[in-house]
């Protein structure tokens, strides 16, 4: 597979010279490849937004490198923008950031900001409402009378109207109830099939990464603690414990069961899964 | 960023400046200003310097934090110090085409220079060791008087503690919008004035419409905790002076007192 997005050894320190001098991220390496949903995961603190804001060049690393299509995004600052345009960022709270009269102007701020005009414009702006479930009604209204969900999705499609290569979001289901998180998270799985963009998923619930992402990198304090297939991850459950992690429902039902003496999987993390995964065990005589 | 602003910052600590009573120090800041604009001489001049660095060194406060605190007054102690040099009447020392410094020139604005830095880090060392909180009750409790005077002082330390509470808010909250419109292509530091001016809108907008949210929000919550002004309103931290209070504030008086009559 194809790297993308490569970080190099990456160290952030906020407030250097101060006495709240702390560094968010230390010595992170991480690669993302073109074309999957990763699943970036960690407890409160863990420096998921620091090294987000890498991604794109908002905050410029302390030590360490960020390669963008094997090119140190660095290499001249002026370009900077550009970088900008290819990783789209959305923001935890993205809500807030809305200042337009319309919807439908500020998910074309994005787009105007690149130079698009007329007809393109008008695709995109339509194109990314729709792919972020923002009903095209929605468009006149001015975005501070939309309720906190749909306010969100404006959020969203302001930055996917800029057709980034990467889209990266910080907690997008933040805050949404049960249903709104589903169908947000479905119609980001959505776009990023129709698409077959990357996209960088930044969550603290493991049930939502374990059901979206392709693969899964788990920070702590810092620093990258493991990464891999949902699979993969979600078989060393009780290192993700250990972290301050949580692991899906699913996985720890099966790491009950197997330690109960069932010849159970305790990888699985999915209720289908477990579901499945018992029924096979009930056929085959096990329990 | 604008994180670096560190105006009026307060950093925790637990030395014996932190302990002080805010008054002491408010107090102290206010004989310290007094001794400042007296001081005529070299040696007041030096009193005051080792005056500020012994209380900064007892604040662990550094020097490099200290000076920070001056890099938004530069632009004005340097005009100053320009201003003196040349447009002084006296002694010439050196003349270059129309400018024309003299001795006195000179010695007016080191010493414009020198009064204007001692001023703002001696200040700046009040903000760094006493939170906001503390300052303003010192503060209350120093004007108390004025009631009588129908002056409205708890309302008016009200008014300074929200505001001083908010202002580390908002430049995050600044930080955090400005980096969103970034992340969309938005640029705040190229083109003329008035495209600079536009490029503050996505900016403005968002951060105006938070401030005024959480201020609805700060008047709810305060009417719910049943807020209604100072009348019988007791305090949680009640301030008293304690021997290093009367010794400190001791020092500080003779110290004006000195300058004042030496200086
Ligand atoms: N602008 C800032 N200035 C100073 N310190 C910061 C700043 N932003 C974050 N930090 C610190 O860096 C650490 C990592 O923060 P970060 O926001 O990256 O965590 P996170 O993993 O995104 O957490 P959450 O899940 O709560 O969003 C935290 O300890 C935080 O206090
Ligand atoms: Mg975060």
């Amino acid at each position: 597979m194809e790297e993308i997005i490569k970080v190099e050894n990456l160290t952030h320190t906020y407030g250097v010279g101060t006495p709240f001098e702390r560094s968010a991220v230390e010595g992170m390496s991480l690669s993302v490849y073109r074309g999957e949903l990763l699943g970036l995961i960690g407890h409160t603190g863990s420096g998921k937004s620091t090294l987000i804001q890498h991604l794109n060049g908002l905050l410029r690393p302390t030590a360490g490198r960020v390669l963008l299509d094997g090119q140190d995004i660095w290499a001249e600052p002026k370009k900077i923008r550009d970088v900008r345009f290819r990783v789209g960022l959305v923001f935890q709270y993205p809500e807030y950031q809305l200042f337009e009269e319309t919807a439908y102007r500020d998910i074309a701020f994005g787009p105007t900001n690149m130079g698009l005009s007329g007809e393109e414009l008008d695709r995109r702006v339509r194109d990314a409402a729709r792919f972020a479930g923002l009903d095209e009604r929605l468009l006149d209204k001015s975005p501070f009378t939309l309720s906190g969900g749909q306010k969100r999705r404006v959020a969203i499609a302001g930055v996917i109207a800029m057709e980034p290569e990467v889209l990266v979001l910080d907690e997008p289901s933040a805050g949404l109830d049960p249903r709104g998180r589903e169908e947000l998270l479905e119609h980001i799985r959505a776009y990023h099939r129709e698409r077959g963009n990357t996209v960088v998923l930044v969550s603290h619930s493991m049930e939502e990464i374990a059901r979206y992402a392709d693969r899964i990198v788990v920070l702590a304090r810092g620093r990258t603690l493991m990464s891999g297939t949902p699979r993969e991850v979600f078989s060393r459950g009780s290192e993700l414990v250990r972290a301050g992690l949580d692991v899906p429902q699913a996985t720890r039902v099966a790491m009950e069961l197997q330690k109960r003496g069932l010849a159970i999987d305790p990888a699985v993390y999915t209720v289908e899964d477990l579901a499945a995964a018992l029924l096979a065990l009930r056929k085959g005589g096990g329990c | 960023m604008l994180k670096d602003i560190t105006l009026g910052q307060y950093f925790p600590g637990d030395t014996l400046a932190h302990r002080l009573d805010p008054r002491t120090k408010l107090l102290a800041v206010v004989c310290y200003i007094v001794a400042i604009f007296s001081c005529h001489t070299l040696w007041a001049y030096g009193t005051m310097a080792l005056t500020l660095a012994v209380a900064a060194r007892i604040s662990k406060v550094s020097a490099r934090a200290l000076f920070r605190g001056l890099r938004p007054v530069l632009f004005i102690i340097t005009f100053t110090a320009v201003l003196n040099l040349f447009y002084t009447p006296g002694e010439t020392l050196w003349t270059w085409w129309v400018l024309r410094v003299t001795r006195e020139g000179l010695y007016t604005a080191l010493a414009m220079v020198t009064r204007i830095t001692l001023l703002i880090t001696g200040t700046f060392l009040l903000t760094y060791t006493t939170s906001p909180i503390r300052l303003t009750d010192g503060l209350e409790s120093l004007l108390a008087p004025l009631k009588k005077l129908r002056v409205p002082v708890h309302e008016l330390a009200m008014m300074m503690s929200i505001a001083l509470r908010f202002i580390p808010t908002l430049i995050e909250e600044t930080d955090k919008i400005m980096s969103a419109q970034k992340a969309r292509g938005a640029d705040f530091e190229s083109g003329g004035l008035i495209r600079r001016a536009k490029a503050l809108i996505p900016l403005l907008v968002p951060l105006f419409i938070s401030a005024f949210r959480r201020a609805d929000e700060l008047a709810t919550a305060m009417e719910c905790r049943c807020y209604h002004g100072g009348e019988g309103r007791t305090k949680l931290h009640v301030l008293h002076f304690a021997a290093r209070d009367y010794a400190v504030l001791a020092f500080y008086i003779v110290l004006a007192a000195a300058i004042v009559a030496l200086g």
